[in-house]
């Protein structure tokens, strides 16, 4: 389809402005545009046609199943877009006086309050945008806390089934890596992290239950091992779907944790955002929070900037605000019985993984949490086929693709979780289209090859994307990428999380 | 009260866990260790029904006071322009709304094609070669420009004007050490920055931010700062208000290296600070160390054109610890709604836009008829105006007239406590600004 700057004819236009004869100040000339920018000249019509288009091109939670490993795609209700949008939160502006905003600030007070008791932590700051910036947050904890007591210690440690997020945090907070391995059970080696653990490392960055959906037996020993080196655990929220109200990270020895509030919390992902990635911490490394969090007198609630020793702003004002609503909402909506959101997410886990084990590589048999790992390799061994071929398989059958290739310490892994808003048809009907695509990796393993044959395009070729680069429409001098051949491949990188 | 989210029956459950082999969903956590186990329910108050929920929230909204209830003049970063209603309608859809980034392109063209309509509507706002698919907002985009700008120069200091949003410049701060960067700032000369006394500093920079229009409204002296910068082979970096490019040279055509910003003015609510979207753009020799997502064209096995995340071996799920940024997740819906309003406002409204916020602020700085901060400065749509007595009180004052005149200054700057930042958009009318005036005066200001 073409791009709207393809469908631009000069004189239309969508928008309309008041305009009064006032006079305008002078701009210097060497200050103001002359060349207007080539913005898409179209008429209203025309704009709603194309997006509208576009999102007959797009795959959502509304579409359909989207068991996408580790991002949580559940359902989003829609009652928190109609409460986000009440004038009261849509139009306040960010620096309204704190009298003009006490609804607001009384909101975020209380989600500050709700994620220090799902945590089990003493205090929470909200400002941090998504989980990576949680991440790198909660590391600059780590650094204010070791810097206070005069000590320098400069590694953190990160199991080989990290999500990438957690190295790449690291070295932007100043940091070096430390890999360690996973047990034969999926577990944290202990064997191996006992002797990488010194007076030099300054923390541990953990996901559990791991992205391997399992949770880590021996987290308390983990735990042990970081407190005695006088290092602290930091806790990866991604998959907190798991544990609500079951297993608290506090009381599991965790320091710091984030929280993916679009994750656990069904703020709508939105083609890739907004997200939100708060931090609750122990009361130790509370004086070192971001500015400003939100504090109560009595019945008034205020911004808190009293802070000598903060680390500082991580993001402007006090955070993704309209995502805080929505995670308020979604949370009252359970109350006490947050538990069973978990508890229905590892039912429908473990009931579609015990529906896919035997056509599929399971690489360690246990029971997962809210979301597993199989692996294709015996669909490689024996008919030549991929995890990608199966992803694009999944595609033909209405579905969209769970995570592949990640964890990358499972060779050709699909990484499927289900979430609790799914029922249990939609949980057989994936069973039965992943089991059909095992018989016809079989039958016809070229039927995968060729896949998707439904979709608005095959395959794309994303080494061609890479090595021509064309990232902007470029009007007149746009090049005509159909006149190269084109080679199916997809680089057999993670997609997903 | 079974959860209204969660569809699985008695029945349902029974069965799936007969197939699972398990005797309850209790013991589906057996891997949890007994010690571990929460004893008590979550210490929350009780689930809500969702009239009753939609009531308890709407009684929170009630509390605050919003630009609908109140005559505002505030700005400092974050704008009330009108949002069109063809934003909300495109945004609200399903399959934008709840889809996540496009991992899986043959089911994702929609966003894919939308974030690089956006990458090209930035492209041509900024006057550069490349654009991200979006940052958190316009203070963590700055952090991102100083991260590039270490790696391509290999320098250790950044120097920011002082006349930059203090917000980005306390991110940035925060950011810098673990980058293992100084900051060095510039301070203002009525209200703008000097492009020798910024040269001086720049020796030895990775880069240097400056913000245009600045954070009190000036118009900076960007063409010789960036000259400045450029002298001494720091990266040039321009953050500026994209509602203001149809009337301000864009950062491109004065020899920055990159342009970024706060995106809310384009097409985002206020929602008293966000979700809204930072944008970051460059010049095409920094392609290859851009941080976040990029979408690219390409063609499918049938030669059909198509979009993917290209340039990915740049980021953390394949680079880890050698990544760019640390980011995935983005505000790929909040620079949507941006496209959306760029195409919604086409190069004519633009202008326009900028044309009617330029007159309309010169109109309000002639009716307040109070003396200016900086009175030699041209300005954008924002002004300082000095107050004769603290400004917080006169903000507290005209509130109880129902008028929010503008921003107290002297949270931010030594010697500015009766400084106003007051600002001006499209939506106050002549007669709303003679009310401001006539508010200001009976005030005492």
């Amino acid at each position: 389809m073409k791009l709207i700057f393809e469908k631009s004819r000069p004189g239309r236009r969508a928008s309309s402005l008041p305009r009064y004869d006032l006079p305008e100040p002078e701009i210097a000339a060497d200050l103001r545009r002359e060349t207007p920018p080539r913005l898409p000249e179209v008429s209203e019509p025309e704009l709603v046609r194309h997006f509208t288009e576009l999102t007959s091109r797009n795959y959502g939670v509304d579409t359909g199943f989207y068991p996408l490993g580790s991002c949580t795609m559940k359902h989003n209700p829609r009652v928190n877009e109609r409460i986000v949008d009440l004038p009261g939160f849509r139009d306040l502006h960010p620096l309204q006086e704190e009298d003009g905003a006490q609804g607001a600030l009384e909101l975020m007070w209380r989600l500050q309050e709700i994620l220090a008791e799902v945590a089990g932590l003493d205090a929470v700051s909200l400002q941090p945008a998504a989980g990576s910036q949680g991440e790198l947050t909660g590391l600059m904890l780590m650094r204010a806390y070791f810097a206070e007591r005069g000590e320098r210690r400069r590694k953190v440690v990160i199991p080989d089934t990290a999500h990438g997020t957690n190295p790449a945090s690291v070295t932007m907070a100043g940091y070096e890596v430390v890999s360690v391995r996973t047990d034969p059970r999926g577990n944290v080696d202990l064997g191996d992290l006992r002797g990488k653990v010194d007076a030099e490392t300054a923390g541990l960055m953990l996901t559990n239950p791991s992205t391997l959906g399992l949770f880590d037996e021996g987290i308390e020993e983990v735990a042990r091992i970081f407190h005695d080196a006088g290092a602290l655990l930091y806790y990866d929220g991604a998959n907190l779907n798991a544990v609500c109200g079951i297993s608290r990270p506090g009381d599991m020895g965790f320091d710091i944790v984030h929280f993916n509030l679009h994750k656990t919390f069904s703020q709508p992902h939105g083609g890739g955002g907004p997200g939100a990635g708060p931090i609750a911490v122990r009361g130790v490394l509370e004086p070192f929070l971001p500015v400003p969090t939100v504090a109560r007198d009595a019945d008034r609630f205020r911004y808190e900037y009293d802070r000598p020793r903060t680390i500082g702003r991580v993001r402007a004002f006090g955070g993704p605000f309209g995502v805080f609503v929505r995670s308020y909402a979604y949370i009252r909506a359970f109350g006490p019985e947050l538990r069973e959101m978990s508890e229905a997410a590892v039912l429908n886990a473990n009931y579609l993984l015990a529906r896919l084990k035997d056509a599929y590589e399971l690489p360690f048999d246990r029971l997962c949490m809210h979301e597993f790992v199989l692996s294709a390799r015996n669909l490689k061994r024996e008919h030549g086929v991929t995890a990608l071929d199966v992803a694009k398989r999944l595609i033909d059958h209405g579905f969209h693709p769970p995570t592949i290739y990640f964890p990358l310490i499972v060779p050709e892994a699909l990484m499927i979780e289900p979430t609790e808003t799914e029922p249990k048809e939609t949980l057989d009907a994936f069973a039965e289209a992943m089991l059909d695509i095992a018989r016809e990796a079989a039958e016809d393993p070229d039927a995968l090859r060729r896949a998707p044959t439904r979709a608005v395009v095959g395959r794309l070729d994303e080494v061609k994307a890479a090595k021509r680069a064309v990232v902007r429409y470029a009007f007149e001098d746009h090049p005509d990428l159909s006149e190269e051949p084109a080679r199916p491949v997809a680089a057999e990188a993670p997609k997903g999380v | 009260m079974t959860p209204r989210y969660l569809p699985l029956t008695e029945a349902d459950r029974d069965e799936m866990l007969g197939a699972i082999g398990a005797g309850s969903v209790e013991a589906l956590f057996v891997d949890v260790p007994e010690s571990l186990r929460m004893r008590r329910p979550l210490a929350l108050e009780r689930a809500l029904s969702e009239p009753e929920l939609v009531a308890h929230l709407r009684g929170l909204a009630e509390r605050n006071t919003h630009t609908g209830a109140e005559l505002s003049f505030l700005g400092a970063g974050v704008y009330d322009h009108y949002v069109p209603a063809v934003v909300d309608a495109i945004l609200s859809r399903g399959e934008f709304l709840t889809a996540y980034t496009p991992y899986q392109p043959e089911v994702s063209q929609g966003v894919l094609q939308a974030i690089f309509e956006y990458q090209t509507a930035i492209c041509e706002l900024t006057g550069m070669q490349v654009s991200n698919a979006s940052g958190y907002d316009g203070t963590t985009v700055a952090a991102d420009a100083c991260y590039v700008a270490k790696h391509v120069t290999g320098r250790a200091k950044v120097v920011v004007a002082e006349a930059v949003n203090p917000q980005v410049r306390q991110v940035v701060k925060t950011y810098a050490p673990g980058f293992g960067l100084e900051v060095v700032e510039v301070p203002h000369r009525d209200g703008v920055t000097d492009p020798n006394e910024l040269g001086q500093v720049a020796r030895d920079a990775a880069c240097v931010i400056f913000q245009q229009p600045n954070f009190f409204g000036c118009l900076e002296p960007a063409p010789e700062l960036a000259a400045a910068a450029n002298e001494h082979d720091a990266l040039a970096v321009a953050h500026v208000d994209p509602v203001s490019l149809g009337v301000l040279e864009a950062p491109g055509h004065y020899g920055c290296a990159l342009a970024i910003g706060e995106g809310q003015a384009a097409g985002n609510a206020l929602a008293y600070g966000g979700p809204h979207y930072g944008f970051l753009a460059a010049r095409e020799d920094y392609i290859r160390r851009m941080p976040g997502r990029i979408v690219g064209e390409t063609t499918d096995v049938h030669g059909r054109r198509g979009y993917v995340l290209t340039l990915q071996t740049r980021e953390q799920h394949i680079r880890r610890e050698k990544a760019t940024s640390n980011i995935t997740t983005n505000q790929t819906l909040l620079a949507l709604g941006g496209l959306v309003y760029l195409t919604w406002l086409g190069p004519q409204g633009l202008r326009e836009l900028g044309e009617t916020c330029t007159a309309l602020a010169a109109y309000a700085k002639q009716q307040l008829g109070l003396p200016l901060s900086f009175p030699d400065r041209t300005t954008f749509k924002e002004f300082v105006v000095r107050v004769g007595r603290p400004a917080r009180e006169v903000v507290a004052a005209a509130r109880e007239r129902g008028v929010h005149p503008g921003y107290a200054l002297g949270r931010d700057y030594a010697g500015l406590d009766d400084a106003l930042l007051v600002c001006v958009t499209e939506k106050r009318s002549p007669a709303e600004i003679d009310r401001l005036a006539d508010v200001l005066a009976e005030v005492g200001a």
